[in-house]
């Protein structure tokens, strides 16, 4: 008998998933794709489209010819709720759908709803989102239409998808300003819940300074508690104010809503705790779980997804066979980071690395950790590599699943990490 | 990495003041810790914080984020603040005994 696999979710691990099982095991396993609708849109050029260098229609195609033909697939309904014991997926539309394997890829959902005032200030037009295509076409008019005053770009909590595209969006906000020659009448605030301009120390240093080089404050550990858009005040829970006349707001995040909907599956966010190396869900060993849907301390981001892709793979195809589950998942995500003038950085890292100076894949690779041309043209790259390698989940020759140690310039101490961690055990 | 002593025993915690081991903590360190962030009085729903916030931890090697919190216990995030006025997560964290949450990236 073909044994059902069911795939939630049409985006980027998705798809790449779909593609991959459907070349390894589409012999004798059934795949089938749902997701609610046949828009794909290539995210990360949502960044460029406040600033006219993408326009929406050209960065969006069919999800369904992303897939490989053989795999099935359903758009005509979202999913109502996952019957975790029945192993049954049940769509709005009354369709049942039974598996074998379901592997939860429906990405995270963005909540302008948790905050107060932010829907009420977005639909004023005084607050807009680049997160998701709507909210980044009226972002361009808004921005062509600003002529002075202070622009807060905020992000409301962790996780969000991208890291690193708020951070982006400053840097390009502040080239725009400076190629209008307006500049010295634009204030640009990054506004973050974080206690730096991001997580991990030696990359926080790295972005605080450049930010410090462009003329962009840094507000941390700011709860948004409100978005008011009639006064254009971000509020913090513990009664900090930034004044705005115009808010770049990044919502919280969660799982999509039929998690919830679904007992036992997701966490009190929405999103699926899994196993952070093997990717099996901890609600039950039939379903698995790749990219932004997942609770892992993983960036939720498209290259966690691809490097996950071939995990996800192996280890299915053990589970169908009743093996244990050897393919390992070690956190790896690479993300270039556009800082304007047409350059840019990248940085690479995983669960026990965090972003190093060096090169990558290795030491005659591109620069990490700091701003080149050379970058840049990566990033711009990087968007044929999406449809034509990474979403086929094509394995690229010289490109590893797990983070590549060499190029990297690790310190005495970080380097010894093992060894460390080791000893420590015996003190 | 220093010490401090709480409820006469000695312990290790870091340059913020996270406990580096959460299983050097006790419950009758709590008010120590909390006073000297600024808590004078452990109410019973301060105390359903840090239960929630040491089971989270043993469940899941981080403590909570306030969304998360305020989900899972039905207090809101506005009333987490009242009780801990300086950020919830962090506040409570540190008065539970275990280490910072980590931002997740």
């Amino acid at each position: 008998m073909m044994q059902r696999v069911v795939i939630l979710g049409g985006g980027t691990a998705g798809t790449l998933a779909a593609n991959r099982l459907q070349r390894e095991i589409g012999g004798r396993a059934a795949i089938t794709v749902v997701d609610r609708d046949d828009a794909h849109w290539y995210q990360p050029g949502l960044l460029f489209v406040p600033f006219g260098r993408a326009r929406p229609e050209k960065i969006v195609r069919s999800r369904a010819r992303q897939l490989r033909p053989g795999i099935g697939y359903h758009d005509q309904s979202p999913v109502d709720h996952v019957d975790i014991g029945q192993r049954r997926v049940h769509l709005e539309n009354g369709t049942v759908l039974p598996y074998e394997v379901l592997v939860v890829a429906t990405g995270a959902a963005l909540l302008p709803g948790e905050t107060e005032g932010l829907a009420e200030a977005m639909a004023q037009g005084k607050a807009f989102t680049f997160y998701e295509p709507a909210g980044a076409a009226a972002l361009r008019n808004a921005l062509a239409a600003f002529d002075g005053g202070r622009i807060a770009v905020n992000v409301v909590d962790m996780p969000i998808k991208c890291p690193v595209a708020p951070l982006e969006f400053c840097f390009l906000a502040d080239w725009y300003f400076r190629k209008r020659g307006i500049r010295d009448r634009v204030e640009l605030i990054f506004v973050t819940p974080l206690d730096g301009a991001f997580t991990k120390p030696v990359a926080s240093r790295e972005l605080s300074g450049l930010l410090q080089d462009k003329g962009i404050e840094l507000v941390t550990e700011f709860n948004t508690g409100e978005v008011d858009g009639d006064s254009g005040r971000l509020v913090s829970f513990d009664g900090r104010e930034v004044g705005f006349d115009l808010a770049v707001v990044v919502p919280a995040h969660g799982g999509q809503a039929y998690v919830s909907r679904s007992p036992g599956l997701g966490d009190a966010l929405g999103f699926v705790p899994a196993d952070e190396r093997t990717l099996q869900s901890k609600a039950s060993p039939d379903i698995f779980v790749i990219g932004d849907a997942a609770d892992l301390r993983a960036s939720k981001a498209g290259s966690v997804a691809h490097f996950e892709g071939e995990v996800l793979v192996r280890n299915i195809r053990s589970f169908l066979d009743g093996k244990p589950l050897a393919g390992s998942y070690d956190g790896h995500a690479n993300c270039f980071i556009e800082s304007g003038f047409g350059k840019a950085l990248l940085i690479d890292f995983n669960y026990d690395t965090e972003p190093l100076a060096g090169r990558f894949p290795g030491r005659a690779g591109l620069p990490l950790l700091k701003e080149s041309r050379l970058n840049h043209l990566g990033k711009l790259a990087f968007e044929q590599f999406y449809w034509r390698v990474l979403l086929p989940g094509r394995d690229v020759p010289g490109l590893a699943t797990g983070m590549p140690r060499a190029g990297k310039q690790f310190p005495a101490a970080a380097d010894a990490g093992t060894v460390l961690t080791s000893s420590r055990r015996h003190e | 990495m220093s010490t401090k002593v709480y409820a006469g025993t000695e312990v290790t915690v870091n340059d913020e003041g996270f406990f580096a081991d959460a299983q050097q903590w006790r419950e009758e360190m709590a008010p120590e810790i909390a006073r000297e962030a600024g808590i004078d009085t452990l109410t019973s729903q301060h105390w359903q914080v840090i239960k929630f916030m040491r089971h989270e931890y043993a469940e899941k090697g981080t403590g909570p984020s306030v969304r998360a919190l305020s989900k899972t216990s039905g207090v809101s995030i506005k009333e987490l603040y009242q009780f801990f006025p300086k950020g919830p997560a962090k506040l409570a964290a540190k008065i539970a005994g275990i280490p910072k949450p980590r931002g997740c990236i």
